[in-house]
């Protein structure tokens, strides 16, 4: 296989750990005001991702680095193009890293308060920008035959791409609220999951069919016949997990919210193949892994370190889940 | 201003402060993973509750300055391709490379294990918990490895070749043997070593006297805190000297800028303080020591050291018409502003081990209110340091292959910068008075003593 496009599916596989993974926690932080107003049940809600946030939030960085080490061009032309989406999700992101530690340093209820605004808003922003994002990915960008962006912030925002964002942010806070009632213990909080699922999960597929129709209709999406076909399992899989929801089956749904976030993932980057960005002012100007790439000596070198060290990482990350497979309960906030 | 202008400043900003809580990173991980190791081997019954109740102290502290620094670092991940797409294009292929290897090697494994070392106290074996801080120790330090390989390119470019109008990666090995990074990385390691030694005895002074249950813990710590910052302290000055000397072939016009040397001389002097005249290029007014600076790089008190203006003149055959100079005034008395921090801490921590090992340090108490006022002293060194190392390779954004003017993205406007740097700032400044206030209350509240219940 071509390196650059090995690195093409590694990129897709790493944007779509990151999709699942965080797509829970920015689900939970989204949903964080809703679960309840007493503090140790917000303690209890937060201490299911208090110890895995920081670890699915590296998939991105390590997404980030991925691009800038395979394909620069993309990373230059991405980042500088997305410049005031992507300083809106830094705030989010700071905002939220320090909500996480601060939160329990002081016990006064405006201290509290204040820093679940803070993780609702560092949560609920950057899931709307990632849909935002990826609607404008495929959409295409006005970028020219230098690579350089020509248009501003409002250019990406368009009637698909804000879609994209609706979209993301309720498919996160399905995923969030099914990854809650796997991993709480308290019956009212359970409940409080569950209906709120119910509830989410209706305007959630309603949000992603709308989305992925419109991406299929609206965009070159709809040429790859592959990609409209892992869309359209990857929505019958969401569908199912609404349904296994309703039936009690909070794993089962999660387990399908998982697959369905994944293999949308998976449809997006195969109807990009082999382009990373589309250039909205002419084809020949998008962003391939042909003309954006490193050189073959530097992907080689980062292929060798990438197979050896993804699989550890994957262990380990498993490893943590494993030791924190326990539901969380009330015993559990003695500490910290 | 321009975007250019607005993006140095941004930049600027954001690293000194990401490396307000870097070197805190760096040392009390270790710090931190040693006290642990106490808790975990000790025989001695009184001090295991002791230790492993310092351990979540200065654990609690270091979780609160990790935070500051993750945040912020992801700001300087984004930084590159946001502000700065064309040197992102025209180095990718080699700065890429160390940052992806920091994000898989470093980002993966301080962050899962920090994850299981908070919540897992009674989830898994002591030595397994003590295993996951020392994992959380070494992803840090890995860390910052990688990103000073990376930095190490842009001051002292090795193993590359200029290829298809960008700079191409010809020797992956070079690269990560830089000697550049040698002396870059020993030097911020052994900064963060020194630097939080320093936090950790201006810590234990204050407690000593303001909270009696603890005193006794915090009369060891203070021991130990000395001693880590003696430690950091030989090594920085250790490190500090053999990269100088090794700038004298790598970086000569920084070198020479940093000592406000614009002639050529042979034994060349060393000046304690200098009035800087850049317009004339010259010295209007020094007090000099004979000999001294090229003492310091050949360990003889004579050896050539070539003056800014011939450098410029090298310079101008090398690449063309141009101002090579970098800010020589800010570059002297960053430089002289780092070394003397750094001999002060010296002497602070000299003081507080001979007292506190002598028992002297309660007959002193002065002594112990002076210490955490004193500690600004470290991040003055630290952010001095680093402009001396970035500032110096100005008007170069990678010494020799591009300019800063030539990187930054040309898609941005001067109000689009201008609001992202108002904002970043903002929200600094608010966080870090947020995440202090919770270090002090913490630090005042927590009591850490036999029997007590930390």
């Amino acid at each position: 296989m071509e390196l650059t496009v090995f690195w093409f599916i590694l990129i897709t596989v790493l944007f779509t750990g990151f999709f699942i993974l965080e797509g829970f926690d920015y689900g939970v932080g989204t949903l964080l005001p809703f679960m309840s107003d007493d503090d140790s049940d917000r303690r209890m809600v937060l201490r299911t991702i208090a110890p895995v946030w920081d670890g699915n939030e590296v998939w991105m960085i390590t997404a980030g680095g991925a691009l800038f080490a395979a394909f620069p061009h993309v990373y230059a032309t991405m980042f500088s193009a997305f410049y005031l989406a992507l300083f809106l999700m830094l705030l989010a992101l700071i905002l939220r890293g320090v909500a996480f530690e601060l939160r329990s340093r002081h016990e006064s209820a405006s201290w509290r308060k204040g820093f679940d605004c803070a993780i609702f808003f560092g949560s609920f922003l950057p899931a709307i920008l990632w849909g935002v994002a990826v609607a404008d990915l495929i959409g295409g960008l006005p970028i020219n035959d230098k690579m350089i962006y020509e248009g501003n912030f409002f250019n990406l925002l368009t009637p698909h791409s804000v879609l994209g964002g609706i979209a993301f942010l309720l498919v996160f806070a399905y995923h969030g609220a099914s990854f809650l009632t796997i991993r709480l213990k308290e019956q009212h909080l359970l409940d409080k999951a569950k209906s709120i699922a119910n509830k989410v999960g209706v305007a959630a597929i309603v949000a992603f069919v709308l989305f992925g129709a419109a991406t299929v209709t609206m965009t070159d999406f709809g040429e790859s016949a592959l990609a409209t076909l892992i869309l359209a399992v990857a929505a019958v899989a969401f569908v199912a997990g609404f349904s296994a929801m309703r039936k009690n089956c909070g794993k089962c749904s999660f387990i399908m919210s998982s697959a369905a976030i994944g293999l949308t993932t998976v449809a997006f980057f195969t109807a990009l193949f082999p382009r990373l960005m589309v250039s909205s002012l002419n084809p020949a100007f998008s962003l391939t892994i042909f003309n954006a790439a490193s050189t073959d000596y530097t992907l080689s070198i980062m292929t060798k370190a990438a197979l050896l060290l993804v699989p550890i990482v994957l262990l380990y990350q498993g490893f943590t889940y494993y030791i924190f497979r326990k539901r969380v309960s009330r015993e559990d906030l003695g500490e910290h | 201003m321009e975007a250019l202008e607005l993006s140095r400043w941004q930049f600027a900003i954001t690293t000194v402060y990401h490396f307000f809580f870097v070197p805190v990173t760096l040392g009390l991980s270790i710090f931190t993973a040693l006290l642990e190791t106490c808790f975990v081997i000790t025989k001695r019954e009184k001090w295991k509750p002791v230790c492993k109740k310092l351990t979540k102290f200065f654990g609690t502290l270091f979780l609160i300055n990790f935070a500051m620094g993750v945040v912020t670092g992801i700001v300087q991940e984004f930084h590159f391709g946001m502000n700065w797409s064309e040197y992102s294009r025209f180095m990718g292929d080699i700065f890429g490379a160390p940052l992806a290897l920091e994000a898989l090697t470093a980002f993966f494994l301080e962050s899962t294990f920090l994850g299981i070392w908070m919540f897992g106290w009674d989830k898994l074996s002591p030595k397994l918990h003590l295993a996951t801080i020392w994992l959380v120790a070494i992803g840090s330090n890995l860390s910052a490895f990688w990103i000073l390989v990376a930095n190490s390119f842009m001051q002292h470019p090795v193993g590359y070749a200029l290829m298809n109008g960008r700079a191409e990666m010809a020797n992956f090995t070079a690269l990560v043997t830089n000697p550049y990074v040698v002396g870059e990385y020993s030097h911020a390691l052994f900064a963060g070593i020194a630097t939080s030694g320093f936090v950790v005895i201006a810590v234990s002074a204050w407690k000593i006297l303001h909270d009696e249950v603890s005193k006794a813990a915090f009369e060891t710590t203070l021991k130990a805190g000395a001693v880590f910052m003696l430690i950091g302290l030989f090594g920085v000055m250790g490190s500090g000297h053999l990269h100088t000397q090794y700038m004298l072939k790598a970086n000569p016009m920084k070198l020479s800028s940093m000592e406000a040397l614009w002639e050529t001389e042979n034994p060349a002097p060393f000046a304690v303080v200098a009035k800087i005249n850049k317009e004339e290029k010259k010295n209007d007014f020094e007090i000099a020591v004979p000999g001294v600076f090229s003492f310091m790089l050949y360990n003889k008190p004579e050896g050539e050291v070539k003056g800014i203006n011939d450098l410029q003149k090298m310079n101008e055959t090398m690449y063309g018409p141009g101002n090579y100079i970098p800010d020589v005034t800010g570059l002297f008395w960053s430089f002289r502003a780092m070394v003397g921090a750094g001999g002060f801490m010296m002497f602070v921590a000299g003081v507080t081990l001979l007292l506190a090992w002598k028992g002297w340090i309660k007959k002193f108490p002065c002594v112990l209110k002076a210490i955490p006022f004193l500690l600004p002293a470290a991040y003055v060194a630290n952010s001095a340091g680093w402009y001396v190392a970035e500032g110096g390779r100005q008007p170069w954004i990678v010494v020799g292959l591009q300019k800063t003017a030539d990187a930054v993205s040309p898609n941005l406007t001067g109000g689009e910068v201008l609001l992202t740097t108002v904002g970043f700032t903002l929200v600094y400044l608010v966080l870090a008075v947020l995440a202090l206030y919770a270090a002090f209350r913490f630090i005042k509240n927590t009591t850490v003593a036999e029997g007590s219940d930390a």
